[in-house]
């Protein structure tokens, strides 16, 4: 695998559409700004998220990156080629995969690998040869000669990133990969992402699942009106609301260890509630070891112990002052 | 060369498709079909009222049908990709190397052989109806109709591209088809029209194309409609398929 580098690089990256005058005014169509100056970074070997509510801007950005769509203004470099000037040399290095698929319901799957291999200008043979091996890695092999409409929902996702690698590029964009999907599927298919980041792919993918943000990406930046509003890990992005909160269940010696723990350098607070001693933390997984063992060596004994750590969705509250759950529904 | 080696791959894949599929290709004859055998054999009659061009009445009435196949056929060969824009499968090969010339030409030229079976079905069940055939004029004729799918078939691809949908694209290839089809003379020669509506119909491309390959089934090689209608195709073709090929690229930005 390549050392770290740079793979996906924006600057004030902007889009605007026209927008549908339906009024019947005479007036000029007001303009939409779907991405409103995003700057971003993505490291090579890495899964990248770009979460966001619908209508946030993630498709936009997504299919200016994978030069489907060109900028109003800004600039962005993917895989090292800039997406306006150099549209050739990027299409060679990534694959994308739509929301809507790829795969035509009356093409075999083996059909489609092929022809994607060969007009990458795969020979023949070569690109018979990948589909095979393509097919086997996804366990398509069985409904290699099926049309595509028969897959299920789960085989279908699997095929459309199998059609995504066939040039085995660089860099993965996947728009949505498990929208819609049951949650065997979806479990499935963030095993298959991992596997191409074990593969040294870079995979930068959009979601609307707060919980596909967190167990999958490496790193990932919140969008919302078009503008990224956080980025950093899921758990550097978390750390940055307001830290872990641990609850401690005592027994009615609730004023003893709030003054115990309070003096403790790790802890940033505590207080008494509803006879639950509430600490808050910055890393509890850490805090919760160090306050068993401080209670223990001062003869008390906690009934219970409880972490409760900031979702994303608490960040994206903190950013937008929307709920991500809400927007999304 | 890359667009070559595109172009057939694009070509050899649409092709595959269309006949693992082939209603649209059987739903496009039966058409023609009908009126070959429901709507020909009034001709035979009106054949001999003055103003009727020279020629059996099936000499004049097939080439109208051939052409009224042609453009029918391209005309619609949108949908087609409407339906793989709506599959993701034009997005997933934008973002390919393939030239965008391919894109267009491989489909199109699918289309055109498509049209190309087609036409030489009708040609052969019109023989027992009493049409008569000449080699050379025939030739030159498919190569016309040809020329018509490489002139249509792009634009109505554009189209598709442009308006993304059926729903979109049915009406606005109707409102263009229609008046092309009714001001060629492809039913009742345009020789039995008013003045003015012989005046409109001069404008139509089609008109040419009919009188022209009414020439040639007739072995009237001398008639200058022969050479002005290829002509007039060749140049409409090389306009459309750089257009389309734009439109393709376009699609991608």
């Amino acid at each position: 695998m390549k050392a770290s580098a740079t793979i996906i690089e924006t600057s004030a990256l902007r889009r605007t559409f026209k927008g549908k005058n339906k009024g019947r005014g005479r007036g000029p169509s007001p303009e939409v700004e779907a991405v409103a100056g995003v700057d971003l970074r993505v490291e090579a070997g890495e899964i990248f998220g770009f979460l966001g509510p619908n209508g946030a801007g993630k498709t936009t950005t997504l299919r200016i990156l994978s030069t489907l769509l060109a900028p109003t203004s800004g600039t962005a470099r993917v895989a090292g080629f800039d997406v306006a000037r150099q549209p050739g040399e990027v299409r060679r290095r990534i694959g994308y995969v739509a929301q809507s698929g790829g795969s035509y319901r009356e093409s075999t799957g083996r059909e489609e690998l092929v022809i994607q291999g060969r007009l990458f200008g795969m020979g023949k043979a070569e690109s018979a040869r990948r589909a095979e091996e393509i097919l086997a890695a996804l366990d398509l092999t069985e409904a290699a000669d099926r049309t595509c409409g028969t897959y299920s929902g789960g085989m279908r996702r699997r095929l459309n990133i199998g059609i995504g690698m066939v040039h085995q590029p660089e860099l993965l964009f996947l728009d949505e990969p498990t929208t819609g999907l049951d949650p065997q599927a979806r479990a499935r298919m963030w095993d298959e992402i991992r596997k191409l980041r074990e593969s040294g792919t870079t995979v930068f993918l959009t979601t609307h699942y707060l919980e596909e943000a967190d167990a999958l990406c490496d790193r990932l930046a919140i969008i919302d009106h078009g503008r990224i509003v956080a980025e950093g890990s899921p758990g550097e992005l978390k750390r940055q609301i307001a830290g872990d909160v641990v609850t401690v269940g005592v027994n009615g010696q609730g004023d003893k260890v709030v003054k115990l723990l309070q003096a403790q350098p790790f802890v940033r607070e505590a207080c008494l509630e509803d006879g639950l001693v509430r600490l808050y933390v910055d890393r509890g997984e850490e805090a919760v070891p160090n306050v068993l063992r401080l209670l223990d060596r001062n003869g008390l004994a906690p009934s219970t112990m409880n972490l409760h750590r900031p979702s994303l969705d608490d960040v994206f509250l903190k950013k937008t002052g929307r709920s991500l759950r809400e927007s999304a529904a | 060369m890359r667009t070559t080696h595109d172009t057939w791959l694009i070509f050899e894949r649409s092709l595959v498709l269309s006949l693992r599929n082939p209603v649209w290709v059987i739903m496009g004859i039966i058409q023609p079909v009908l009126y070959l055998l429901l709507f020909g054999p009034l001709l035979t009659n009106i054949a001999r009222m003055p103003g009727f061009p020279p020629g059996g009445a099936f000499n004049v009435f097939v080439p109208g049908i051939l052409v009224m196949t042609a453009l029918f056929g391209a005309a619609f060969v949108g949908f087609g990709l409407c339906d793989e824009m709506r599959e993701g499968v034009v997005e997933r090969m934008l973002v390919t190397p393939t030239s965008r010339t391919a894109m267009l030409l491989g489909r199109s030229l699918r289309d055109i052989a498509l049209l190309l079976a087609q036409a030489l079905i009708l040609i052969g069940l019109a023989i027992p109806f009493g049409l008569e055939l000449n080699g050379g004029g025939i030739l030159v004729s498919l190569a016309m109709l040809a020329l018509i799918g490489l002139v249509m078939s792009p634009v109505s691809y554009m189209l598709a591209l442009v308006l993304q949908t059926e729903d979109a694209l049915a009406p606005t290839v109707n409102g263009m088809a229609l008046p092309l089809l009714l001001l060629s003379g492809v039913m009742l020669p345009m020789s039995l029209a008013p003045d003015w509506l012989q005046t409109l119909s001069k404008l139509n491309p089609l008109y040419h194309a009919v009188a022209a390959i009414r020439s040639l089934f007739n072995a009237n090689y001398g008639d200058s409609e022969i050479v002005f209608g290829v002509a007039l195709l060749s140049v409409l073709a090389v306009v459309a398929v750089s257009l389309g090929a734009r439109t393709f690229s376009r699609a991608a930005a």
